[in-house]
């Protein structure tokens, strides 16, 4: 399926960029390996001595600073129980914990970035790695008793998919009072930017693909379009409102595309049905037809999971990376080449951010049209 | 297996309320509003043309039907003006036709009448001409009878010519 020629691509590309990464440092080590050897024969014994106090020194210091461009990339597309603004400046979020013995609720600030536990009503807690992780009777994390927690939090990207929600809902309910106020008027304003995506999502998206019962379906493809287009745009913008990375997390497409699993199968009619259990196959190919159109079944969904997700993650990280390249070289010098790349990579996300949206409403009309289609 | 590819409860579930709950209200308050406005509208606006339509094709009508009476008026006039002419050509004829049987009736009285003028003419010609020949046969008469001999003579002739009556 395409899903795996996406998810593929996507993958390669990721790879690439590591490459790349990687080479820099090669590089960069290399020449400095280059230049101690060269200075060894010289004065080794003077050379050494202090190599080793440097050393010693830049291991300290280093240390603190070392760049892991890897780790910096993950923890920014990652889910977190902080908003990172900038430096030391972060905004804490609320955990919402289900314990056994109930349901825990505090402020994420009483972790101190993980450098603190909290000793909540029931447990201990500590922020290990962002997990939250509970702290047994004798100070080491207890394993057991962290897994069997659920962790409900207000993360940042629930935070980030709440905002988005808000702006969503801010926007389309004032364009819907702008409709009732100017009936059968030309469209104004923001009406007027909206408006050709709604019969965009309704006559090239619906309309071909689902049939005369689109009208069924229209409020479902608008919401998924609308939901994913701005959590995707909010996601390109590096401050406040926007920056985390919702739809490029697969517990968000998991739901959007079990959400389209749904609707599909619920709406799925006679013919359908019939497609999956008793296909225009003769019948000793049945134990291998049914089985595949089941794996069919799931494949469809997984496919715009894992499309979605691939997709967004990937910019996020190569946009990421291209940033990393400054902190990796140590100069600003660089930064025009990021810089430029960035730029060009963030066009590239806002076409990609349109074109997922495009895509995740475009299949789950498809899918949904082959589930209505009444004749075959 | 890498956190990345690992959905976390936390976010599965408020993704799945918040969406949920989306769907919901945008469906009661955005969608069913702007799409039945903008359907509304595309029919309104379907209505108008296809009205458009109707106008222009009774206009075009209106224009054939306005040169049918035009071409029709036309022809009337030029028939009218025909008959004008013929009627105005046949009352000239009949004039000049009556005027010449006038004239000649004109010309037949006149001549009528020349000829009693001439008649009368003649006939007073000739009184006058026998009233003059009388007068010069009287003065005739009167010299030649002056003498006694000559008036007995011409007495015997007459009476001669009596005789022989």
């Amino acid at each position: 399926m395409d899903c795996n020629q996406v998810f593929v691509s996507k993958v390669k590309k990721v790879i690439v960029v590591f490459t790349l990464l990687i080479a820099f440092f090669s590089i960069k080590v290399n020449a400095f390996a280059q230049v101690d050897s060269a200075v060894v024969p010289v004065d080794s014994v003077v050379a050494k001595s202090a190599e080793a106090v440097s050393g010693e020194h830049g291991v300290v210091e280093h240390g603190k600073e070392k760049f892991e461009p890897t780790k910096v990339i993950m923890e920014h597309i990652a889910d977190s129980h902080m908003w990172h603004f900038w430096g030391h400046t972060s905004m804490p979020l609320p955990v919402i914990l289900y314990t056994a013995n109930g349901i825990e609720f505090f402020s994420s600030g009483h972790f101190h970035h993980g450098k603190e536990d909290y000793n909540g009503t029931h447990n201990t807690y500590r922020l290990v790695e962002d997990q939250i992780k509970v702290v047994g009777t004798d100070g080491s994390i207890d394993e057991v008793a962290s897994k069997s927690i659920l962790d409900f939090s207000i993360t940042k990207n629930v935070a980030a998919m709440f905002i988005a929600i808000a702006f969503i809902l801010i926007i389309f309910i004032s364009v819907a009072g702008t409709y009732r106020k100017r009936i059968g008027k030309a469209p104004k304003g923001l009406q007027s930017f909206i408006e050709p995506i709604i019969v965009f999502v309704r006559d090239d998206i619906a309309k071909p693909n689902i049939g005369h019962k689109y009208a069924k379906f229209m409020p479902y493809l608008l919401t998924t379009f609308f939901f994913i287009l701005f959590n995707n745009v909010l996601g390109l913008i590096p401050i406040f409102p926007g920056g985390a990375n919702v739809t490029g997390n697969i517990a968000l497409t998991f739901v959007m595309a079990l959400g389209t699993m749904i609707i599909v199968n619920i709406n799925g009619n006679k013919y359908y049905w019939k497609h999956i259990f008793k296909p225009d196959v003769p019948f000793w190919l049945y134990p291998i037809m049914i089985p595949v159109e089941l794996i069919g079944i799931i494949s469809k969904p997984f496919a715009l999971m894992i499309r979605l997700f691939a997709n967004i993650t990937a910019g996020h990280i190569i946009v990421l990376s291209l940033i990393s390249l400054i902190f990796i070289f140590e100069t600003l010098w660089i930064s025009p080449v990021s810089i430029a790349f960035v730029i060009f990579m963030d066009v590239l996300e806002l076409l990609v951010a349109f074109l997922q949206a495009f895509i995740f409403t475009l299949l789950t009309a498809l899918f949904i049209g082959m589930a209505v289609e009444e004749h075959h | 297996m890498n956190p990345l590819v690992l959905p976390s409860i936390g976010l599965v579930f408020w993704t799945s309320i918040a969406f949920i709950c989306l769907l919901i209200i945008l469906r009661k308050f955005a969608w069913k509003p702007i799409l039945g406005a903008i359907h509304e509208r595309e029919q309104s606006i379907d209505e108008a043309l296809n009205k458009a339509e109707l106008a222009k094709q009774e206009m075009t009508r209106l224009t054939s039907q306005n040169q049918d009476l035009m071409q029709q008026a036309r022809a009337e006039r030029d028939e009218i003006l025909k008959e004008a002419k013929t009627l105005k050509d046949g009352i000239l004829n009949e004039a000049k036709k009556q005027a010449q049987v006038e004239g000649a009736k004109l010309i037949e009285k006149a001549k009528i009448e020349i000829e009693n003028q001439k008649k009368a003419a003649l006939a007073e010609v000739k009184d006058q001409v026998s009233s003059l020949s009388l007068e010069i046969a009287e003065r005739v008469l009167r010299t030649q009878l002056d003498d006694k001999t000559k008036q007995e003579a011409l007495v015997a002739n007459l009476l001669k010519d009596v005789e022989l009556n």
